[in-house]
């Protein structure tokens, strides 16, 4: 399992409180996972707080799955 | 009196009538304030009333950057920012049909455009911290309309419109979002009314007299403190009866 994906993970649990074992790559946040959309803007700041990137607006808006937020954290760090 | 003690509040437009007063009353009730304004001497002067530690920051809102700075300033100072007045305001009146682009423009970027992009910078904080409070002071003329004002006017009708929609997305994070609504307050803005046009307004004011700007800085404390929790999104008018709704 990458660190990104277990530092995701960890965020989406602690922030939208659900089990670890739902939050795989496929999962989106909203029809999956339950949050609402202030939730993702929510998730979003905190993956900008945690990696130390930023995630201008209009790519937030295209983070909508686990994988989306790991595929864009692991390009922004590289 | 509204407990306020520990809430981090900032306030734009401190240095006019209004802002004064809110200052004033915001800082009596405990709050810790971080002022904001164009008028440093004016700023300063609050700054010795208040005595204790209020930072004043001068800043610009006609421009994304000068925002951008007051925020971050104003974030770094305080540790943090609980309560926002959005207070600021201008008018460039004239007749609609002689209004130039420009004075449009400006009114409505300095009056409304500057709250949406203050508010969006500051509102993060609030929606981690799930606790805020955001006050934008509109005007009687935002609902009622008024000639000779038509800029001001929809800046501060845009003001309500755009409180009640933010309110919507951000309850859920206790944060509330309010309006209020001054009728004609004894300012230097209103100072700029003809002699037959206060006579006139005057007429129309159940009270009998213009407002104080006290009668604005009560309401905000209000809606600041925890005893409003549960009042969002809507638009408090405080105008002697001049405009009931």
């Amino acid at each position: 399992m990458s660190d990104t994906l277990e530092k995701v993970q960890a965020i989406v649990v602690e922030h939208l409180g659900v089990e670890a074992d739902k939050v795989t790559a496929s999962a989106s946040f909203i029809e999956d996972l339950g949050a609402d959309s202030l939730d993702t803007v929510e998730l979003v700041m905190a993956f900008e707080e945690e990696f130390g990137i930023e995630i201008p607006d209009d790519a937030a808006e295209t983070i909508l799955s686990v994988g989306d937020a790991i595929n864009f954290i692991d390009s922004a760090k590289n | 009196m509204m407990d306020l003690k520990g809430r981090k509040v900032l306030v734009t437009g401190a240095s006019g009538g209004i802002g004064k007063a809110i200052a004033l009353e915001l800082s009596s009730s405990g709050a810790d304030l971080c002022l904001t304004g164009r008028n440093k001497s004016e700023l300063e002067n609050i700054q010795k009333i208040i005595g204790v530690n209020c930072p004043i920051i001068i800043s610009d809102l006609s421009n994304s950057e000068g925002i951008n700075n007051l925020a971050y300033q104003a974030q770094e100072i305080m540790g943090q920012i609980d309560i926002l007045v959005n207070n600021a305001g201008i008018t460039k009146d004239n007749l609609f049909m002689r209004m130039s682009e420009d004075d449009w423009n400006e009114v409505i970027n300095i009056n409304l455009n500057s709250i949406f992009k203050l508010t969006k910078l500051l509102i993060k904080g609030m929606i981690k911290r799930r606790y805020g409070r955001i006050i934008n002071i509109t005007s009687v003329i935002g609902v009622a309309g008024g000639a000779g004002q038509s800029n001001y006017s929809a800046s501060k009708a845009g003001i309500i419109a755009m409180s009640k929609s933010l309110a919507q997305e951000v309850g859920s994070r206790s944060i509330t979002v309010n309006s209020i609504a001054p009728g004609f307050i004894e300012t230097n803005m209103t100072a700029e009314l003809s002699d037959d046009r206060r006579e006139d307004i005057l007429k129309s004011i159940s009270v009998g007299r213009l407002g104080k700007p006290d009668d604005i800085a009560g309401a905000v404390c209000f809606l600041a403190s925890d005893k409003a929790s549960y009042i969002t999104g809507q638009t408090i008018h405080i105008n002697g009866g001049m405009l009931m709704i």
